[in-house]
């Protein structure tokens, strides 16, 4: 699937989405276009290139480099054909010799102040104030250089991974435009006038000012003056392969532009259904990772974690793994061994590990590490609306009138989809956001929340619970919708419920925090502001009533009619790249592929006539219950593959005791992680440039995941437990990626129509695709719901039993900024540490002040669980009363502090409300102490990995 | 597994289905989702300690286990 690496046609201005044609004639060439096309969309559309340079289709246009200039017939001057809309029966010339004369002026002037250095320049052959030269026919300067120009200009190489030399630049503002309405950041500016004007990116430079990395600017460049460092490197890459993003759960649509297998660049696919062209700092910039020397590749085993590792052959290391899992299969039997997969599996990755831990090792014991972050959402969504994921695509925002984020923060989690919800309302979309702390999104540039509603963690239920009071109280209900989409019974009982004067605003509003004047406004703006979509996060399902609170987001949206068509929906924002698509697999212990429980006879025969092995009817282990088990001797072998539970997960003391006290834990991964320390197989992995497969996106979107350079391990990570399995007598015997998507399809409805073959085709496909839709389902529930009618629950509000006392007086929540990714196991390792090296203790001034705490001082952070030490950042981002840090360092020990505590429907962690003390202290915690200590001793085993194996 | 830590966790379960206004409905819902999402080991140990009195628990959880301990074998 290699591509040239300028495959996409630029049709210089953005498409009309008129359904009104025009037809005009172009150079003689007839063309019908939608109406309000411009001129020059027109034209490329009619196969004519009009020369331009501050014009390209991402951008609206702006006439300003004056290139574009056409005659029109019967019209006087020349009009920039960018800004130009088309109109009936125009007859348009592009090529006349005064157009070319005013054009090679035009070029003359930017050629005039521009170093000649195409030779040496790192665009040479990629740029396209080379192209215009050319196309234009500039043969000339007759102005010459000597006079005044900006070649001195000095470059600003701030930015790790791009620099800006305005010598080059022609100041045609497609950055400043892309940074403003592409990113939405509006970071970049033109400063001063005339021949002073300049672009700017703040008081000194990128790294300083407000610019996020996004690298719209560099995209939008047509020369050289922003461009990626790597090219600048490598020069122009010679040819691109089309993947998927490794990172967050918008998975865009990546160009890896290679020479060789060398990738010099990602640059965002233009056609890529979840991103349109945008990036962020991480999917763009942060894949050094894959190269990076921590990377282990070679197996490595031992058989204490007290013992140095020994690299092995790849058969030597799956014979010792298979040994070992079936001596403690034989000892402890089948319930002491279990999987974990992780969201940064593909779903093949995915599919063939559960398979291995039902089929062949005969147990449910499969878990995935949407255990700990979206498993209420599953749980919640399938309860009321019967199926487990979010109902829109991420085009549907921009259909939404009122836009509601609840516990989460898209500018930083998920960046691309934050910015294209920011075009929205900046287009005057309203916005109420439901967050303990202030969000980006509260106010930044040209947006501000209607309303905020500043919640106490862990206070979500009564939070819907005043909505849905409002909702049912005022008459807000969509009763018609309601009576045909709903089982009214269920709605009675929460209506019944909803109304009870203890749920109302004024009764909830001490226990929030909120006043009930806002929760009263809130409310009605949902429900009556048109067009309603509710977008969440962790902040929602990381709480001991996450499932509870999904379930209280599906009743308000099915009490309003809003779902089943564009600009509503429920929406849960994924974490990682493949939290969808790992619950699509099967990957947890109590259903197979499809969200089909695991007691369900007729589902439980069709994967045992596939697998030709008897499984198991009942549930198995999730991650906390085998970690429990673990501690009391009754699981003993883990396969982990993809997934940090040392690092990521509550209670680190609590996990590494569970994976000290098993007798086998098999760890496949890039690096030596967290949990992998405690581990006696190593299995080296493949970054996702290495490998094929597909990950599935928060809006159901299954992406294709291409190999665009060779493993470095040796082998897709699919191969190895493909090679554990048959070491274990059961042999999976694919010869691609491919071959087990096609199982999938073959066992899975929802997928039924999915293959790489129609992924090629299309792009990308959203489940469900089937028979029915073919090509796919962008929106769910339209005309029914997945279980027919829709079902209403009663969502009492139990507050949290992690409560503030006086030995814990401040709540601590948990989160994660832009430029670090999870566990950080890839993000630190790039060069994204510029923007965040260490995690941070975000606590209010207040609360710094009580206790003597300044800027940057060393802070204690004790909890029942643990205790740890960061620096402190004071904050009114955070209330009074609040705490915040993130997770993405190991050494910072954030989950040394969280708790055991759990949703009550599938336990998943309450990370997002701890009770702490916070203190100025002097030193590291005994736990960071213990940590360092144990991390070098590790460090040190696998260097010691040389020498021959000797575990036997 | 912890006793104790299964009495909470089965607790959480009678917390949020305690709110029904059909009690029994609530009962047979709260076994139902343990039959779906716990390990038989979890249930087993949960039965057990019912049978000893079930203390720590919630009384509509043990109620319901009691009542329908056939539907979680």
């Amino acid at each position: 699937m290699k591509k040239p690496i300028n495959q996409y046609t630029d049709y210089g201005t953005p498409a009309s989405s008129s359904t009104e044609q025009v037809t005009l004639e172009i150079d003689g060439t007839s063309i019908s276009v939608p109406a309000g096309s411009s001129i020059m969309h027109a034209a490329v559309a009619a196969g004519v290139s009009v020369p331009k340079l501050c014009a390209t289709d991402s951008l609206e246009p702006f006439g300003s480099c004056r290139l574009c200039l056409v005659e029109i017939e019967g019209r006087r001057g020349y009009p920039a054909s960018c800004t130009t809309p088309v109109a009936e029966g125009l007859k348009v010339k592009t090529q006349t010799p005064k157009l070319a004369d005013i054009r090679r002026g035009v070029m003359e002037l930017y050629i005039s102040d521009h170093p000649l250095d195409c030779l040496t320049c790192a665009t040479n052959g990629d740029c396209e104030l080379q192209d215009m030269a050319g196309a234009v026919g500039l043969r000339e300067v007759r102005y010459g250089y000597d006079g005044e120009n900006h070649l001195q200009s000095e470059k600003d190489t701030s930015n790790p991974y791009f620099q800006f030399d305005p010598s080059k630049c022609i100041v045609c503002s497609r950055c400043v435009r892309a940074c403003e309405e592409v990113q939405g950041t509006f970071a970049l500016t033109i400063q001063g006038r005339g021949f002073e004007s300049k672009v700017a990116s703040g008081v000194t430079d990128f790294m300083d000012s407000e610019c996020v990395s996004c690298g719209a600017c560099v995209q939008a460049c047509p020369t050289a003056t922003l461009i990626e460092k790597s090219v600048v490197q490598h020069g122009v890459p010679d040819y691109s392969i089309t993947t998927t993003c490794a990172y967050c759960g918008v998975g865009c649509s990546f160009d890896a532009q290679m020479k060789g297998e060398q990738v010099v660049r990602m640059i965002p696919s233009k056609h890529g259904g979840a991103n349109h062209g945008h990036s962020c700092v991480k999917g763009r910039f942060a894949w050094g990772y894959a190269t990076h020397k921590d990377r282990i590749t070679t197996p490595m085993i031992r058989k204490s974690i007290h013992d140095a590792w020994q690299q092995v052959s790849w058969d030597e290391a799956i014979a010792y793994a298979a040994s070992e899992i079936s001596r403690i299969n034989q000892q402890y039997g089948k319930a002491s061994i279990g999987g974990i997969t992780s969201s940064r599996c593909t779903n093949e990755e995915v599919y063939v590990t559960q398979k291995l831990i039902r089929a062949v090792l005969g147990t449910n014991n499969v878990d995935t590490c949407a255990r700990v972050c979206h498993s209420p959402t599953g749980y919640g969504l399938k309860q009321t609306l019967g199926e487990s994921a979010g109902t829109q695509t991420f085009d549907s925002v921009m259909h939404s009138d009122v836009i509601f984020v609840i516990g989460a923060n898209p500018t930083d989690g998920h960046p691309v989809f934050g910015s294209q919800m920011k075009r929205r309302l900046r287009e005057g979309a309203k916005l109420i956001v439901a967050d303990p702390r202030q969000i980006d999104l509260v106010q930044s540039p040209h947006i501000r929340s209607d309303y905020h509603l500043k919640l106490r963690p862990g206070t979500n239920v009564a939070l819907i619970s005043a909505i849905s009071h409002v909702i049912v109280t005022e008459g807000l209900v969509k009763e018609d919708f309601v009576r045909e989409r709903c089982e009214w019974d269920s709605f009675e009982m929460w209506r019944d419920f909803a109304a009870k004067p203890e749920n109302s605003p004024e009764a909830l509003s001490e226990e929030l925090g909120v006043p009930a004047e806002d929760l009263r406004a809130a409310a009605r703006l949902y429900a009556t502001g048109g067009n309603a979509a509710i977008y969440y996060g962790l902040g929602v399902t990381e709480h001991s009533q996450g499932s509870t609170m999904v379930m209280g987001i599906a009743n308000i949206a099915m009490a309003t009619g809003n779902v089943g068509r564009e600009g509503v929906g429920v929406n849960p924002l994924r974490g990682q790249n493949n939290v969808q698509g790992s619950c699509d697999m099967g990957s947890m212990p109590h259903e197979f592929t499809g969200y089909r429980h695991v007691s369900d006879d007729a589902t439980r025969a069709l994967f045992e006539a596939a697998w030709g092995r008897p499984l198991s009817a009942d549930p198995g282990l999730r991650i906390p219950n085998m970690l429990d088990a673990a501690i009391e001797g009754k699981f003993k072998a883990l396969y982990c593959i993809g997934e940090d539970i040392a690092q990521s997960d509550p209670n680190t003391q609590h996990v590494t005791h569970a994976l000290e006290s098993m007798e086998c834990v098999i760890v496949q991964d890039l690096f030596l992680n967290e949990t992998a320390k405690f581990a006696h197989v190593f299995f080296p992995g493949a970054s996702f440039l290495e490998k094929s497969g597909t990950f599935t996106n928060a809006e159901r979107r299954i992406s294709p995941v291409r190999r665009v350079m060779t493993p470095k391990n040796g082998m897709e990570d699919w191969e190895i437990t493909a090679k554990l399995s048959t070491a274990l007598g059961y042999p999976m015997q694919y010869g691609h990626a491919s071959d087990i998507l096609d199982e999938i399809a073959a066992l899975t409805p929802t997928f039924r129509g999915v293959s790489f073959k129609k992924l090629d085709e299309l792009g990308s496909v959203q489940w469900p695709c089937d028979d029915e839709h073919p090509t796919g389902t962008p929106i769910m529930h339209i005309d029914e719901f997945v279980r027919g009618k829709g079902k209403f629950f009663i969502t009492q509000y139990v507050p949290t039993t992690e409560k503030v006392n006086g030995r814990y007086p401040l709540l601590l929540t948990t989160g994660r900024i832009l430029s670090q990714y999870n566990v950080g196991a890839q993000t630190r390792r790039t060069d994204n540490v510029a923007w965040h090296k260490e995690d941070v203790l975000e606590i209010h001034p207040h609360d710094a002040e009580d206790r003597g705490i300044q800027e940057g001082d060393w802070v204690g952070i004790s909890s029942r669980a643990g205790e740890t030490v960061m620096r402190a950042l004071i904050t009114e981002r955070v209330q009074p009363g609040v705490v915040y840090t993130t997770f993405h360092h190991p050494e910072s020990g954030a989950n040394v502090i969280t708790t055991e505590n759990s949703d009550w429907a599938t336990n998943c962690p309450e990370f997002k409300v701890t009770a702490v003390q916070v203190n100025k202290v002097s030193q590291i915690s005994d736990w960071q102490r213990n940590f360092k200590r144990f991390t070098e001793q590790q460090v040190n085993f696998v260097e010691q990995a040389s020498k021959p194996a000797n575990v036997s | 597994m912890n006793t104790e830590h299964l009495v909470t966790m089965a607790n959480q379960i009678g917390d949020f289905f305690q709110s029904y206004p059909d009690q029994e409905l609530a009962k047979k819902e709260i076994v139902t989702h343990l039959k779906r999402f716990w390990a038989s080991s979890m249930r087993e140990q949960l039965m057990e300690h019912v049978k000893q009195q079930g203390a720590g628990l919630h009384p509509i959880v043990r109620d319901a286990i009691t009542q329908h301990q056939a539907s979680l074998l």
